[in-house]
């Protein structure tokens, strides 16, 4: 722990700034991601070159590019298991995935629902903008029905995915849910990210300002924001609005959003939230939840790393096996020799 | 009854192709690999061909769930497993009706004669029962009621199920054979010992039901000879028996060992090539990572990962499983990374035959993949230099910083032969591209300027961090460039660097003649077919045919433009409709290339090449 704050107070985000010019639209919310990450870094205490940012292919991709630690920009979709292959490689690098919504859900849905099936430490930023950016603007698997796009001329026909209901249903351990435009609570989940032991996916609520523009102000903007969204918070009473007066209650197997102070209704009745419990079922309605939409870190359930069942089936191995050089391996068993 | 021993003479043979056949639940594959195992250790040199269908438990007593196993054992050096039998164990009508045409006349077949009931003979297709009509006529027969004497075997023991003791009868014909051939049973009652250690009931009926089938054919009177093959003269050495698979996995732990890098393999289970992992996953204890993935693409993802932070990364597949890896592939080739990839070949297009071999997958190595993207392509020739192979393509792969594709097929990866083990300290040095910290004039792209292979700069080492990808970079930073004439560089640089594999690759040698009539070309998995008719002819008196034989593709050695206008005709041997002739053509557009392809899914026979080339020196 030590070395670590010694690290921690080491660097500051320029160290984190590549000699790269970022190319990304005027006022697209990856300029937020981006420096909150760059910002977040620091304080994670890790050492920069142990840090490993690896993407697939969409404008979120090119996030590797612009900080200054170990990155590869790779192909479309496969960017968690490439990343896999690093975090099993060296278990002691901080690794970490930037994808979008068509990257890590449309082509690269097979290798998303597995990393998280087997829990391998690594992180993953899945910026979901509801459209395919850099192919200029076709409908992405969030798109919304009815969606107007490039591709979609008369309106989206095919229903999407809600990330966080797939991410759990694939087994996700981690799943936070932030909004692109607040970049105190996207560094903060960044650095709970970093220290949660798995797998941990936080998909940000990233505005394209070009092809999608406001997907996400009637829940995202100043205006409506306290109102619309729930920032849960693990052990915190699930309370939200402009006055702290709504929260969600159960009522018939479903949440209920009541006002406190009408009808009976008192904080005590409002339900705390247990990110870190193992059943997702409440993590899963909070999930699929549509007023108000939860955003903070719904689910944080600590489970072993698929480095740390292989690390212990390979000790248990080493401490019974005959074989530590190949050539133990070579002549056992039935061997003959030849005068 | 007792039988007086009689007095046969022990035939001296050089070599003898046997082959074993039953219903794919019969155990001929155990059976076969026993009797193999066997013969290693007696000292005979050995080849062998397992052909099983792709079904797991096909229909019983089905024509198309037949299974076998043949083996080629021989006093002298023996190259293939055989074209032609000398003795078929046929275990029910099925397996005699599809082997029959293999077996040589007047040669001898061992039958369990419980088998041919109405009901097997009726799935074997057969109207009359051929063990009574004339369709065997000019062979020799020995009829065993096999299942009948197993029972009596296992008449003492209490308890067993009728399953148990005819899934047992297979070790009543490896019994009767190992007796034929003058081995003793030890080795198998050895390996009884290990498989049944947990089902110790096992061991005592396996062992009763060899015994007796040996017993059996020691008294038997009918067995018209016995036969005898001498061990083979061989270098000396200490020597195993050694699968393809197994080799090719073997030969990668070697070349961990010797780079001192750690083995990462990311892999999607496929026919044929899937003994890799199954072999690879064992070794936790030299600290391999064998990461079975959700599917190929994320085999060879994985593997890239591992590259880039410094593990020696491989992924293995087959045919359709190196479509898949197309793209990545190319990835790996923009960012120079070591990685090799191993793809055992099988019939083809699509899902095709997956347990039968062909070499149809040469173009979609060298080209399978967008933009001008050159990779290594190597093949092993054997099933014991899988083990050669395998360590050379990590070899090249780590000092020349690009991806090697190494071709094996379905026949010599799960055939069998004696291997002369090579200490990792008789192996050679595996150099690499690491760069340490501190290294000011350091850049990503900064090559030796030999080798033209880049720096290797891994995480974890201070002030190195750099960033690359599958964008076209500039040719020394690695940063993102879209510069016309900086694409145009790193194009040929890519290619010039694999071009220059070439010096350090062997030259290739022809065997038997260096100039004559007819120059036999071949590469990868048939050397033994190849190698083993031209060297027939040799003896037979044509001193005019020479043999070349590839294992080099992606670089060509360099001297084959001189070795080729030494002949007057040139015939390249394949099993695909022809495309290493074309590669050949390509580079030497002077020169008139003749064919001779099949594809059957089959290995060449002896025969039939021999055929082919007495018609071209005619």
């Amino acid at each position: 722990m030590i070395m670590e704050t010694a690290v921690e107070n080491k660097y500051t985000y320029k160290d984190f700034e590549s000699d790269q010019e970022v190319r990304w639209c005027p006022g697209c919310d990856d300029y937020v991601i981006l420096r909150s990450m760059q910002k977040a870094l620091p304080e994670m205490g890790v050492k920069k070159e142990d840090v490993v940012f690896v993407s697939g292919i969409g404008c979120s991709s090119r996030f590797p590019y612009y900080i200054d630690t170990y990155g590869m920009h790779t192909i479309h979709g496969r960017a968690p298991a490439i990343a896999s292959g690093v975090k099993l490689a060296n278990p002691s690098l901080s690794v970490w995935v930037a994808t979008g919504d068509g990257d890590a859900m449309a082509i690269g849905g097979n290798h998303f629902i597995h990393v998280l099936r087997r829990n391998i430490d690594l992180n993953i930023i899945l910026f979901n903008n509801e459209i395919y950016g850099l192919t200029k603007g076709q409908f992405s698997p969030t798109s919304t029905v009815g969606q107007k796009t490039k591709s979609s001329p008369y309106g989206n026909t095919q229903p999407p995915f809600n990330p966080g209901e797939l991410a759990l249903g694939a087994g996700a351990r981690f799943y936070g849910r932030i909004s692109g435009n607040s970049p105190k609570d996207i560094g903060q989940m960044l650095i709970e990210a970093h220290h949660f032991k798995g797998t941990a996916l936080i998909e940000v609520l990233q505005n394209c300002v070009i092809f999608n523009d406001g997907c996400y102000s009637n829940v995202t903007s100043k205006d409506v924001k306290e109102d619309k969204l729930i920032y849960l918070e693990h052990g915190k009473p699930m309370i939200f609005g402009k006055d702290r007066d709504k929260g969600l209650v159960l009522n018939n197997l479903k949440l209920e959003v009541v006002t406190i102070g009408e009808n009976g209704i008192t904080e005590a009745d409002i339900l705390i939230h247990d990110a870190k419990e193992k059943d997702p079922t409440m993590h899963q309605m909070l999930v699929r939840l549509e007023y108000p939409l939860s955003t903070g870190i719904i689910r944080s359930y600590n489970d072993l790393t698929l480095e740390e069942r292989e690390a212990e089936v390979t000790k248990q191995v080493k401490a019974n096996s005959k074989f530590t050089k190949a050539d133990d391996l070579f002549f056992s068993g039935e061997t003959y020799k030849v005068d | 009854m007792i039988v007086e021993k009689s007095n046969l003479q022990s035939e001296a043979l050089e070599t003898v192709v046997i082959r074993f056949v039953g219903d794919s639940g019969d155990g001929m594959q155990l059976t076969g690999t026993q009797f193999t195992d066997t013969s290693a250790m007696f000292g005979n040199d050995i080849a062998t061909f397992p052909n099983y269908p792709s079904e797991i438990r096909a229909p019983q007593g089905s024509l198309f769930g037949v299974s076998g196993f043949q083996v080629h054992i021989g006093s002298v050096e023996v190259s293939t497993p055989g074209d032609n039998l000398d003795l078929l164990v046929a275990m029910n009508p099925a397996s005699l009706k599809t082997n029959l045409y293999a077996l040589k006349p007047g040669h001898t077949i061992i039958v369990d004669t419980d088998a041919f009931n109405r009901k097997n003979l009726e799935k074997a297709q057969y109207k009359t029962n051929p063990l009574e009509d004339d369709t065997l006529n000019n062979y020799r027969v020995v009829k065993v009621d096999m299942t009948s004497l197993t029972k009596e075997a296992l008449k003492d023991i209490e308890g067993l199920d009728n399953k148990t003791i005819t899934r047992s009868k297979n070790m009543f014909a490896l019994g009767m054979v190992y007796w034929m051939y003058g081995r003793t049973t030890e080795h198998t009652i050895d390996f009884f010992k290990k498989k049944f250690r947990k089902e110790p009931h096992l061991i005592d009926v396996n062992t009763k039901v060899l015994k007796a089938g040996y017993h059996f054919a020691e008294t038997l009177e009918f067995i018209p000879n016995a036969y005898s093959v001498s061990p083979a003269k061989m270098p000396s050495g200490t020597y195993r028996v050694i699968m393809g698979n197994t080799a090719t996995a073997w030969g990668f732990l070697a070349a961990a060992e010797k780079s001192g890098l750690e083995l990462f393999l990311g892999s999607y289970p496929i026919t044929p090539a899937t003994d890799i992992l199954h072999e690879l996953v064992k070794h936790k204890h030299f600290g391999v990572k064998a990461f079975q993935a959700e599917d190929e693409i994320a085999g060879i993802s994985s593997a890239i990962g591992a590259a880039f932070a410094g593990d020696l990364a491989i992924t293995t597949t087959s045919g359709p499983g190196l479509a898949l890896k197309g793209e990545a592939l190319g990835l790996a080739i923009m960012m120079e990374l070591p990685i090799v990839v191993v793809n055992v070949q099988r019939g083809g297009p699509s899902t095709g035959l997956p347990t039968k071999t062909e070499q149809s997958d040469l173009f979609q190595a060298m080209y399978g993949r967008n933009g001008e993207s050159p990779a290594i392509v190597i093949a092993a020739s054997t099933p014991a230099n899988c083990f050669d192979f395998a360590f050379q393509a990590a070899k090249l792969a780590l000092e020349h910083m690009t991806p090697v594709i190494l071709l094996t097929d379905g026949y010599i990866a799960n055939g069998s032969a004696p291997w002369k083990i090579q200490s990792i300290e008789d192996l050679p040095e595996i150099k690499n591209n690491l760069v340490k910290e501190g290294d000011d004039n350091w850049s990503p792209y900064i090559r030796n300027e030999q080798t033209l292979a880049r720096n290797w700069a891994i995480p974890g080492t201070t002030g190195l961090e750099h960033r690359i990808g599958g964008l076209e970079k500039d040719s020394i930073t690695g940063n993102v460039s879209h510069a016309p004439e900086n694409h145009e560089i790193m194009t040929k640089v890519r290619a010039e660097k694999v071009k220059r594999v070439q010096d350090v690759i062997p030259e290739i040698k022809t065997e038997f003649a260096t100039t004559g009539d007819l120059l036999v070309v071949g590469w990868g998995g048939t050397y033994g077919s190849l190698h083993s008719a031209v060297k027939q002819m040799n003896h037979e008196g044509y001193k005019n045919i020479g043999l070349a034989h590839f294992n080099y593709i992606n670089p060509l050695p360099k001297n084959i433009g001189d070795l080729l206008t030494k002949f007057k005709k040139i015939v390249v041997c394949e099993l695909n409709n022809g495309q290493f002739v074309n590669i050949l053509r390509m580079h030497f557009t002077g020169i008139e290339f003749l064919q001779y392809n099949k594809i059957q899914g089959l290995p060449f026979g002896n025969s039939e090449l021999m055929e082919a080339f007495k018609k071209l020196i005619k």
